[in-house]
């Protein structure tokens, strides 16, 4: 079980929270102008790095508020 | 209000009986009916003296917890230019726990550290005991523990399961 920090509740077990996958993903300026391939590499291709990946969290079970994590995919150690 | 509240029934109602019989180490008893107003202000709402209590539920939302009937004061009171107020009173009730046990107790279903010194009175968590969402309140004569109406009955019988393996206050 990860202990994840939540920026408002503090560190919590990993059970409370909602994993939203990697973060900054822009939402396309003009989405009508884009080509199938294009946006179906906007909603489904996301990087899959070995090592450091910042990604989104939900706090659900606490203050269900998003925050942006960034976190070691090799060893799940929280890097910020 | 709404409700005629001479024909209301707590959620707990049913299982009063047998959390009566917890004792010494442990005591629970249902305080249902709180009123209960959610805020979202982006400042805290000024908190209260008394019978009224403010828990911040995350940076902008907050929980005002009063006693019963107090609805409508509240609603008036907390309203204001971009501030969200509802009335969430039916959605939880009230156990207030207490007893030299009752860390150990909570202690069996939820991970965070309840102990005075990063817990103190007045303090207040949003997490999960015994895989129900709650929220936690410290109150000088123990803990208040706000669940939803639906997951009472399952709350409630966890710690009466739970409780004869209490092994502090005896």
């Amino acid at each position: 079980m990860m202990l994840i920090p939540c920026p408002w509740c503090g560190p919590r077990d990993e059970s409370e929270f909602h994993y939203g996958g990697q973060a900054g993903v822009a939402y396309p300026a003009d989405p009508a102008a884009l080509s199938d391939e294009e946006w179906a590499r906007y909603l489904f291709f996301r990087d899959n790095p070995k090592g450091p990946f910042r990604e989104r969290w939900s706090h659900s079970a606490g203050c269900r508020r998003w925050f942006n994590l960034v976190r070691d995919t090799v060893t799940n150690e929280v890097l910020g | 209000m709404t409700a005629d509240r001479n024909f209301r029934r707590s959620p707990l109602h049913d299982l009063r009986d047998r959390l009566a019989t917890l004792s010494g180490a442990i005591t629970v008893t249902e305080t249902p009916f709180l009123a209960q107003i959610n805020v979202r202000a982006s400042t805290p709402p000024s908190s209260h003296p008394g019978d009224v209590n403010v828990l911040a539920l995350g940076p902008d939302e907050f929980l005002v917890v009063g006693p019963p009937g107090a609805e409508d004061r509240l609603l008036a009171e907390y309203r204001a230019p971009g501030v969200s107020v509802v009335d969430v009173s039916a959605q939880r009730t009230a156990l207030d726990l207490s007893g030299p046990a009752v860390r150990e107790l909570l202690a069996f279903g939820c991970s965070i550290d309840l102990h005075p010194r990063v817990f103190a009175i007045g303090d207040c968590a949003q997490t999960v005991l015994a895989h129900t969402p709650v929220v936690v309140q410290r109150r000088e004569s123990g803990f208040r523990i706000l669940v939803r109406a639906s997951f009472a009955a399952h709350l409630a019988a966890w710690i009466l399961d739970v409780s004869p393996e209490l092994t502090s206050g005896h």
